[in-house]
């Protein structure tokens, strides 16, 4: 057996690929539970399918699916342009940060702006963190896959000290939290019965917005050609920093949305441990979606998922939550074993001369 | 060494064929000892893959190899080693964290240099007898480009060598360190080593060699003594046979100046750059200008500099009267400038891309866009418009740039240019690997494009393509440019001496980059 180059690449294996990845985690995951103890059919079942056995549990993942799709627009974007911007984590948090502060400042006023205010703060919030990575980018010529990394523990740091200091509950016995954000600070149920919030339709229209800005704007045709070929764009006279400023505010604005969806909507306050991962999750999100609106949507259910099992395997398998990362680390394992079948396939005998292998 | 200077190396119908090309055909060429022997030939000719045979690296298909007048055949450059050849690629594999010593120590196996200090001895001592000064406890990123080279030479002098390679040595050198390397080989030489020097430097090539084989396509096509050929000879043998002067075409009709560039000056920005000097040039309406020249010797940065990919260091460039310095890329194409990358596949289009998109590439400055959507209706039917008026042999609007053969793919480029209408049109390598045919269509449209006023720039290696289209001529040499005149008053022989930097004032400095 043999690895050979296709003579072009497989539009099937672009599209079958994840799904090929999904079936080859399940199967690890089965064999993971078993070596584990616990019977594989069954286990996978809880993790996989109890979840959304009522409607209660589809809109938990509706919850889940909120902010990893709002982080997954703005990395859709950058990542076809070839930005590999990991900070959505710590533009996330960075924007927790601030825009849960703006929300305590604003316990005691009402009015109809507070609620703008407080995504416009966490929008800013997050654009201001990716900016950093952009200025280095785009003037120092720095690595934006390291900076935007190392961004991300300073993030959940400045959050750290925000909840152990400043912003820490007075009446809240010395826990490492803020006081619980006030009713009117909170993004509006859909249904009093869930806790779904106007979020996830503020995601949805983004990924519309995605969309038609990929398929019908210079824009999106700019940043598809600076992705696929800078000289290209720089012969053609594109402004590839004025692109890249763009791309990285924009996916900094939509992690600091999915951060508010999560403080000012199923949180409603600052805890240390806000972000469950969502801004790597998301990255993972765009791949499996393929970098594609709809695609990304799917995937993001598929990555909502993993929370839900996971937490539902800490409650029947008495299994730690690790396992939740655990399987999104091993949808991207094998989603990128299997993305090598795109360009190359799999020989599996020396075939006789003057067959004809096509 | 015996008298009479016996044959080192022979080479007999050697041929290598890649798929879709034949690099080397029945290439034949002899090398006697302490002989320095130049290879010749434009870019793509076959020099690279002829020297990789030699030092084992590729195999050929056919063709007998002898060595020292005894039939071999080198199973890699670790036998060609053995054998007494070294060879000095044009881009260095030294480790950047390294020393000098430790560099060194790595090509060779211990039982060639014994211990560390003594290898550390010799490379002092070689250094010294060849004028090679270099310090051997120095990291290898501390060093010059030509430092660099020195450490390459060293290595391949440590053993006992009959056979130097040297791949373009002195595309990286200052005009100092050329001088320094020709002293070395010269005296290399003395001492009975032979070299092969490859190079598309004939200033250098008439400096340093006692013969010169020339290949054009894969061919040889000439061997001469560089010290009895002029160099417009030389020019002659490396870029076209016989010249065929067809004058099919009707001439122009020069109108008012277009573009304008004045003393400008462009200083390198990388080491593979090339200076450009008091560049001074007038492109007018309806007129073809051909601009000869062997490569790198600055038509790269000549056309970036248009293009408004390079900033001027001094002078200044118009456009119908109107100062270019500050337009950027998108601002010169609005004014009306074309143009024609000579790398299509990495510059001039996105070959994971459909031809609509490519079309798309420049055509957005002036067509297809709205309020910043595109309306690819109206940008799919203009690729379509394309592909059927300019002959392209492409499935349709949606066929993958990357699937065009690259002369398909070239008449796309073009059409897309000058579907815009452009004022000026600077076309590089505007035929560079299309066929015949293709090229016929291409040569057509520019004519036509000419004759409705717009003025085009044509720069090309093939000096074939630059007598039948352009009303005037000239040539960049080592960053310079010639004078330009009329096509009737540049004889062959006049744009082959423009070539080799041969043109009044420019030639007392070494024309040369740096």
């Amino acid at each position: 057996m043999r690895i050979e180059k296709r003579l072009q690449p497989s539009q099937t294996m672009v599209y079958l690929s994840p799904i090929l990845a999904l079936v080859l985690t399940v199967f690890a995951g089965g064999l993971l539970f078993a070596a584990l103890g616990h019977p594989p059919l069954e286990s996978l079942a809880i993790f996989f399918i109890e979840p959304l056995r009522d409607t209660y549990g589809w809109s938990e993942l509706a919850v889940k699916v909120t902010p990893l799709l709002l982080c997954a627009t703005g990395l859709t974007l950058c990542f076809k342009a070839k930005i590999w911007n990991i900070g959505a984590e710590g533009q996330f948090v960075f924007a927790a940060l601030i825009g849960g502060a703006v929300s305590l400042q604003l316990t005691e006023v009402q009015g109809f702006w507070v609620l703008p205010v407080i995504l416009l703060s966490g929008a800013l919030a997050g654009m201001a963190w990716a900016g950093i990575a952009a200025l280095l980018l785009t003037h120092f010529n720095t690595n934006e896959i390291l900076t935007t990394i190392m961004l991300n523990y300073i993030a959940v740091n400045l959050l750290l000290w925000g909840v152990h200091g400043p912003l820490k509950d007075p009446a809240g016995f010395n826990f490492p939290e803020s006081a619980l954000f006030a009713e009117h600070t909170l993004l509006p149920l859909l249904s009093f019965d869930y806790r779904v919030t106007v979020a996830l339709f503020i995601a949805l229209f983004m990924v519309v917005v995605i969309w038609v800005l990929l398929a019908r704007s210079l824009l999106g045709f700019q940043l598809r050609v600076l992705g696929e070929n800078r000289n290209a764009a720089r012969f053609a006279g594109f402004n590839s920093r004025a692109i890249i400023w763009f791309l990285l505010l924009f996916s900094g604005a939509m992690a600091g949305l999915a951060a508010i969806s999560e403080t000012n909507g199923p949180v409603g306050q600052l805890i240390p441990t806000l972000s469950l991962g969502y801004g790597y999750a998301a990255i993972i999100v765009v791949f499996m979606g393929r970098m594609h609106p709809l695609g990304i949507v799917l995937a993001s259910m598929l990555l909502g998922l993993t929370y839900l099992g996971g937490e539902m395997a800490q409650i029947d398998l008495g299994l730690p939550k690790s396992i939740t990362g655990l399987f999104q680390g091993m949808l991207l394992f094998f989603l990128l074993g299997c993305d090598l079948l795109i360009h190359y396939r799999l020989v599996l005998k020396e075939r006789a001369f003057g067959v004809a292998t096509t | 060494m015996s008298q009479e200077n016996p044959t080192r190396l022979e080479l007999i119908g050697i041929t290598k064929a890649y798929p879709g090309c034949v690099a080397n055909d029945a290439v034949s060429l002899k090398v006697a000892a302490g002989e320095i022997h130049a290879l010749l030939g434009e870019n793509g000719a076959g020099k690279s893959t002829l020297m990789k045979m030699i030092y084992g690296v590729v195999k050929p298909d056919a063709g007998q190899v002898l060595w020292n007048n005894k039939e071999i055949a080198i199973e890699g450059p670790a036998q060609a080693r053995a054998l007494g050849m070294g060879m000095v690629f044009q881009h260095f594999s030294l480790f950047d964290t390294l020393t000098v010593t430790e560099n060194i120590a790595l090509y060779l196996s211990p039982a060639e240099y014994g211990s560390v200090s003594a290898l550390r001895q010799r490379i002092v001592e070689v250094g010294e007898e060849y004028g090679l000064a270099i310090n051997p406890d120095r990291e290898v990123h501390t060093l010059s480009v030509g430092e660099q080279q020195r450490v390459e030479i060293i290595r391949c002098l440590l053993q006992d060598i009959q056979l130097l390679i040297l791949d373009e040595p002195t595309a990286v050198l200052t005009p100092a360190e050329v001088a320094q390397l020709i002293d070395m080989l010269k005296q290399l030489a003395r001492k009975g080593c032979s070299i092969l020097f490859i190079s598309h430097k004939l200033h250098e090539v008439n400096a340093l060699c006692d013969r010169a084989t020339i290949l054009r396509g894969g061919k040889v096509t000439g061997s001469c003594i560089p010290s009895e050929t002029s160099a417009g000879e030389l020019a002659k043998l490396m870029l076209g046979d016989e010249l065929v002067l067809d004058h099919d075409l009707p001439p122009g009709n020069a109108g008012a100046t277009r573009l304008t560039l004045c003393d400008i000056e462009v200083r390198p920005t990388s080491q593979f750059a090339i200076h450009l000097h008091n560049i001074n040039l007038e492109l007018k309406a309806g007129e073809i200008l051909g601009l000869a020249g062997v490569a790198g010797n600055g038509q790269d940065e000549l056309v970036d500099l248009i293009n408004g990919e390079l900033k001027p260091d001094r002078g200044t460039l118009t456009l119908d009267d109107v100062a270019l310095a500050d337009c950027s890329i998108v601002a010169r194409r609005r004014r009306g400038l074309g143009t024609v990358p000579a790398d299509r596949v990495g510059r001039g289009s996105v070959a994971s891309m459909s031809l609509t998109e490519n079309q798309l590439l420049t055509g957005y400055v002036n067509h297809g866009v709205r309020h910043s959507l595109v309306n690819w209706a109206a940008v799919r039917q203009r690729a379509a418009d394309i592909i059927g008026d300019y002959g392209v042999k492409a499935t349709g609007p949606a066929s993958m740039a990357g699937s065009l053969s690259g002369g398909n793919l070239q008449k796309f480029i073009i059409g897309r240019e000058i579907e815009q209408q452009p004022k000026v049109l600077i076309c590089f390598h505007p035929t560079w690997g299309v066929d015949v045919g293709a090229a016929n269509h291409i040569h057509k449209e520019l004519v036509a494009l000419r004759d409705r006023g717009t003025a085009v720039l044509v720069i090309s290696e093939d000096l074939d393509e630059l007598y039948l289209l352009g009303d005037r001529l000239g040539a960049l040499c080592g960053g310079r440019l010639s004078p330009v005149r009329p096509k009737a008053e540049v004889p062959l022989e006049q744009l082959g001496e423009w070539m080799a930097g041969a043109f009044g004032n420019a030639q007392e400095e070494v024309a040369h980059a740096h």
